[in-house]
């Protein structure tokens, strides 16, 4: 009897250890604060809608941390399945051949199917090699967008500008309302990349990168983007535009505080920007340039991708497949769209919040995803560049020079190409 | 951000002349050893085997090797290397990465500012808390007070006093930038190459003032009433009277202090410059370890950052022994 009863017991220990030994695999992010919380939400509900696979999110700091740690551990053979990296990070992690396992080919190889197209055209590329295939999955997904103090135009009677000559007609009268016409928050991402998106010129050569890594050079000595950064001197010489440096947060204070007209942030900062604003304020496209050809073409996506690890099982691997089709459903990127303020990155998931009435309450949170949405021209596709967190370090320092004048606009971009093609000459001798 | 630190390279120079610190004690061992030689003998025959010593030392010897030398070793071998993050490729470069580093302007730059930035920092942290520790010997009534409210700030971690720092700096709501505006002085930090300087050392040096107050102050009590009191019949003037007996008499502190305010400006400045300059050096003055940190962890570039560090722990080498073979001749233990 006991012999039987204890029999009984250990088949159903057994069947029921084996029912709940799930998979588990890791997810190490950079994301922080409301950011960071989505994540474990997100996490949760996959974890929750099945039993075969458990996501444990790890948050490692920032973006460079997360990079960094990413990049250790994968050296000392403990990386994670899932490593999350930002856009100025791309070339380093899809340049290391064998580092990871592109998403399109883990996808597909998990039964499921893989559809390039049914993501929206500005985050098709980015994280994609030169034939379109899928290396990194796109995760949270910004656009640098600029926002408007509906009061300060009402006050100065100006509609808000599409293009930067509209912006240095309305300017003038803003300035007299008692209002900075134009604070930014990033020149590297919304002044230089973007220019090159925004007014479909190329970025560098190879492809803006993307053919090959041995003599990819910048093209910043290009003469439209010195014309920007005059133009940006000289704005602020007429105190057009205000400059606080290349801390975000400093330039974003002004016109929260109400005392800038626009602001040029990333459509992820309208979470935030809801709680901090202390006047109404809606969005529109970053300007372009009327007087340059072809321009107004949508912008590169900027936030960052999912990578999945290379050197990790099958079972895991699948797991990791399985997460990222979980994350791609229409429901899960809605959830993250309106959790964060990140845009949508499926078509499916953009319908489902334009049926859900989403638009016609927040406005703003549209505008990202439509600025994406824009044409693409040949050269807003995306750039492949290695050792670019270093550049634009470049570029910031270069940048802080010309408004504290100590350099000139066309000195500074000499500065910047001459030091970027050094550091993408040696990119090309680590990947030898 | 400590760990940040901890992890660089570089930091291991940092260690370096930690244990110069350690060696510092066992210069004073040796000088004790000459005059009394029959003593350390007698130590010696009190081990049973001759390598039970050798027992006791294997912690601090294992310790030694695993965080100094052996990532020192691969920190000069990686030099040499052009290497991909992943470590997947990697290309012997031979002394490019040297040549590379001590040809840009740039780093030069970096360079003269974190000698003149240690320069200060060492000077007013250690003036600053001779001063504040001499007032504070002199104060009879309600001196366990102050020598509290002097000593607390030292409690305070790196990356919280830049935080701190960076609060009373900031370029909206700083109280000491309304208090220059005041005096017609605009400072912005973040934008100004001069005044992110100069709140980088006002930060830095009010954050170590409180460990060069203390280790004064006990110095200070360490010396003789009776030394004092015969000063005092000899001599009139107050000043004097500290200029030639009461220094000389700190002046082993005084060595200690200079050694270690130096690492501190150097290496241990990280959280607060990492804070200042919130992440985005951009113009921005930064330090030598500074930059380590944003090529190897930021830009990944393990051959050039690998290169900093060592010329780092080259420069960190030849000040310790500079410190002891031209300073500390002067100092007298005794």
């Amino acid at each position: 009897m006991f012999k039987k009863f204890s029999l009984a017991a250990l088949t159903f220990a057994f069947s029921a250890t084996s029912s709940f030994a799930a998979t588990n695999i890791t997810w190490w992010h950079g994301m922080a604060g409301r950011n960071g919380e989505v994540i474990n939400e997100v996490s949760k509900k996959f974890n929750e809608a099945q039993s075969a696979c458990a996501l444990t999110p790890v948050s490692k700091g920032t973006y460079e941390e997360a990079l960094a740690s990413g990049i250790a551990a994968f050296r000392s053979g403990e990386q994670p399945n899932i490593l999350q990296v930002f856009d100025a990070g791309a070339a380093t992690i899809i340049n290391a051949k064998g580092a990871v396992i592109p998403a399109e080919d883990l996808i597909i190889k998990a039964g499921h199917t893989f559809d390039r197209n049914a993501f929206i055209d500005g985050v098709r590329y980015f994280y994609a090699d030169s034939e379109g295939k899928f290396v990194g999955m796109p995760f949270n997904s910004s656009a640098p967008i600029m926002y408007i103090n509906d009061e300060a135009l009402k006050k100065a009677g100006v509609e808000a500008p599409k293009t930067w000559e509209e912006f240095e007609a309305v300017a003038p009268k803003l300035k007299e309302a008692g209002y900075i016409p134009l604070v930014q928050s990033q020149l590297t991402w919304q002044f230089t990349e973007n220019f090159f998106s925004r007014n479909n010129i190329q970025f560098a050569t190879n492809n803006n990168g993307y053919d090959a890594v041995v003599d990819t050079e910048l093209k910043v000595t290009d003469p439209n983007l010195i014309m920007m950064f005059d133009k940006l001197k000289a704005w602020k010489d007429e105190g057009y535009f205000a400059f606080y440096g290349a801390g975000w947060n400093d330039n974003q204070k002004v016109f929260e505080e109400g005392k800038a007209a626009f602001w040029i942030g990333s459509s992820g900062s309208f979470g935030g920007l809801q709680k901090t604003a202390q006047m109404p304020f809606s969005a529109t496209f970053l300007p372009y340039w009327g007087s340059i050809k072809g321009a107004g073409t949508n912008s590169f996506i900027g936030g960052a991708a999912l990578f999945a690890m290379s050197g990790k099982s099958d079972e895991e691997n699948k797991c990791v497949a399985d997460f990222f089709q979980f994350l791609t459903s229409p429901e899960i990127q809605y959830f993250y769209h309106k959790a964060t303020g990140y845009v949508a990155i499926t078509k499916a998931a953009y319908e489902l919040a334009q049926k859900d009435g989403y638009y016609k309450e927040k406005p703003v949170a549209e505008v990202g995803i439509k600025q994406l949405l824009l044409p693409a021209g040949e050269w807003s596709k995306g750039y492949r560049l290695g050792f670019y967190p270093q550049i634009r370090e470049i570029m910031e320092r270069e940048y802080g020079r010309i408004f504290s004048g100590e350099t000139t606009v066309k000195d500074a971009f000499d500065t910047i190409e001459k030091e970027g093609n050094e550091l993408l000459a040696r990119f090309a001798k680590t990947a030898g | 951000m400590t760990t940040a630190t901890d992890l660089l390279p570089a930091s291991r120079g940092g260690t370096g002349t930690k244990t110069g610190g350690r060696r510092f004690g066992a210069f004073r061992f040796f000088g004790g050893q000459s005059n009394s030689g029959g003593e350390g003998a007698a130590k010696r025959v009190q081990f049973s085997s001759p390598f039970l010593p050798y027992l006791f030392l294997a912690p601090q010897l294992a310790i030694i090797f695993i965080f100094f030398y052996w990532p020192s070793v691969q920190a000069i071998q990686s030099s040499f290397y052009l290497e991909d993050p992943f470590g997947f490729g990697s290309t012997f470069v031979g002394m490019t990465n040297y040549t590379d580093v001590l040809k840009s302007g740039e780093y030069l730059g970096i360079a003269r500012f974190t000698a003149v930035f240690t320069a200060l920092v060492t000077f007013f942290a250690l003036s600053i808390g001779l001063l504040l520790a001499v007032k504070a010997d002199g104060v009879i009534r309600g001196n366990a007070a102050y020598k509290t409210l002097l000593i607390w700030v030292y409690a305070i971690a790196p990356p919280v006093a830049g935080l701190i720092g960076m609060m009373f700096f900031d370029q909206h709501i700083g109280p000491i930038v309304e208090l220059a505006r005041w005096f017609g002085w605009d400072i912005k930090v973040g934008l100004n190459y001069f005044d992110t300087a100069f709140s980088m050392v006002v930060v830095s040096v009010w954050k170590q003032i409180p460990y060069n107050f203390i280790f004064f102050l006990s110095g200070l009590q360490g010396i003789p009433v009776s030394v004092r009191e015969a000063a005092a019949i000899d001599c009139r003037s107050g000043f004097r009277r500290f200029w030639t007996v009461i220094l000389p008499l700190l002046a082993p502190t005084a060595f200690f202090l200079l050694i270690i305010n130096v690492t501190y400006a150097l290496f241990d400045t990280f959280g607060v410059i990492d804070v200042m300059v919130k992440d985005k050096a951009a113009n921005n003055p930064i330090t030598l370890v500074y930059k380590v940190y944003m090529d190897g962890f930021r830009g990944n570039d393990l051959g050039g950052s690998s290169a900093q560090s060592v010329i780092l722990m080259l420069i960190v080498f030849v000040l310790t022994i500079f410190q002891f073979r031209f300073i500390e001749r002067r100092v007298h233990y005794n």
